[in-house]
């Protein structure tokens, strides 16, 4: 099935205006400088946002049309949310934490072994690693079998060991998923190492350029040239 | 010295606390959540019993609990009995009289949840009911106990709302605090300081619990 977004909103600074699709199985990564409007877009499909209009259809089912006025609570939708830093609950354990949802108790271990946290299933989210947060946080959106996983730079908080083999543990999984996944960075390299395809978001537009004028470095159409070429982080790790 | 005024105490005490928990925490969450016209005005209402003199608390109390009130008329009829003078009366005066007390802490600790962790919970699947009962309050159990000792310690404090609303009847009405003072009327000294000194104790502990949550969270 395919996920098919096609929203607007008027934000403070510009307006944003993105439509695209994701089928089951594909990995798209929408990528871009912060504040464009990515995390606004993960959270319109989540439901925790409201655009001002479009749809968004996920197979047959309308979870968003604004000119029919349906608006599908967040609860109803059934997906699986990764925030960019760390959700689950603080009073629970890993494991309370990530069968919080679960469709199917009985997935939950098996899920918190793949991703080699159930020796710390008894321990509270501020008694284990940032990494290894994430990494329930992620177990919790599975267990919950959702039919399309939001991943907003669920890395980014992580320290870069940390984050490349997670990054690698995503990849390596990608292929056993059954759903559409769309994941959020700011981090060229990751978008190259783990997207079917890269939709760059720049000012709440999809700006297909941006991949190769940021590589160049080369300046957007009407800006002025940047005084200090300062090193590129992102490009270094 | 009179046990039985201290009976009526805590059981006044304990029916305040145990009816409030329940009342002020659906309120409270709407205030740390919800935005609604005049949100400030209900607030400002609901914290009144806190501002006002206990006389006039009792005054109105007893215009609105008496048998031409508009509380009381309804529930003689209904009842047969009247609730200025009886332990039924006290126990609601109790309970407005001491509604800030329970509103304040509780919504203080709403508000220091994380509302990422409830969106967290919507996008779970949970409806905001459940996800008050399983997310919001698990993560406010110290402002809920510390509502509830502000609650305990505030009733058992009370006079002038409750010689108002219940007189001073033995065994129904009659609360430590209203029989210290007539043993003092009475030139009791003995039994004045007796009572006074139980106080002390259970006030004392109570802090201790309430200080010890208060740091933890």
């Amino acid at each position: 099935m395919t996920l098919q977004v096609s929203v607007g909103k008027r934000l403070k600074f510009f307006d944003l205006e993105v439509s695209f699709t994701c089928e089951d199985k594909d990995m798209l990564v929408m990528i871009g400088p912060s504040g464009g409007g990515k995390t606004t877009i993960v959270r319109m499909i989540a439901g925790l946002e409201t655009p001002d209009e479009g749809r968004i259809v996920y197979g047959d089912e309308v979870w968003f049309d604004a000119s029919r006025r349906i608006n599908l609570p967040p609860r109803k939708r059934k997906v699986g949310y990764v925030f960019q830093d760390y959700t689950l609950f603080p009073h629970l354990s890993l494991y309370r934490n990530a069968a919080f949802a679960a469709v199917d108790k009985r997935d939950v271990d098996g899920l918190l072994t793949l991703f080699g946290i159930d020796h710390l299933r008894d321990r509270k989210p501020d008694k284990v690693s940032g990494g290894e947060r994430q990494r329930c946080a992620i177990c919790q959106a599975l267990a919950r079998r959702p039919r399309v996983m939001l991943l907003d730079e669920p890395f980014s908080a992580l320290d870069v060991v940390t984050r490349r083999s997670l990054r690698e543990e995503l990849r390596a999984m990608k292929s056993g998923l059954s759903f559409p996944v769309v994941y959020v960075t700011h981090d060229i390299q990751e978008a190259l190492f783990l997207a079917d395809e890269i939709l760059p978001i720049v000012e709440g537009k999809v700006d297909r350029d941006w991949m190769r004028r940021t590589i160049t470095r080369e300046p957007a159409p009407g800006t002025a040239p940047r005084a200090v070429r300062e090193p590129r982080l992102s490009l270094v790790y | 010295m009179e046990w039985q005024a201290f009976y009526v105490t805590l059981k006044l005490a304990a029916t305040a606390t145990a009816v409030l928990m329940v009342v002020a925490a659906p309120i409270a969450c709407v205030l740390a959540y919800a935005r609604f016209p005049g949100k400030s005005l209900v607030e400002a209402l609901l914290y009144l019993p806190m501002a006002l003199p206990p006389t006039v608390l009792g005054f109105y109390f007893i215009m609105v609990l008496g048998p031409r009130g508009i509380a009381g008329r309804p529930w003689e009829t209904l009842t047969g009995q009247p609730l200025l003078f009886t332990f039924t009366g006290i126990a609601l005066a109790s309970v407005l009289y001491s509604v800030p007390f329970a509103i304040q802490p509780m919504k203080a600790a709403f508000r220091k949840i994380d509302r990422r962790l409830l969106e967290s919970a919507s996008v779970l699947g949970l409806s905001p009911a459940a996800a008050f009962v399983r997310v919001v309050l698990p993560n406010s159990i110290g402002g809920i106990i510390a509502a509830a000792v502000l609650v305990f310690l505030h009733t058992i404090g009370a006079f002038g709302v409750l010689i108002m609303v219940g007189g001073s009847i033995p065994g129904v009405t009659k609360v430590a605090s209203i029989a210290i003072y007539e043993a003092v009327e009475a030139m009791d000294y003995r039994a004045a300081h007796l009572m006074s000194l139980c106080f002390l104790p259970i006030s004392y502990v109570f802090l201790l619990i309430a200080n010890k949550l208060g740091e933890e969270s």
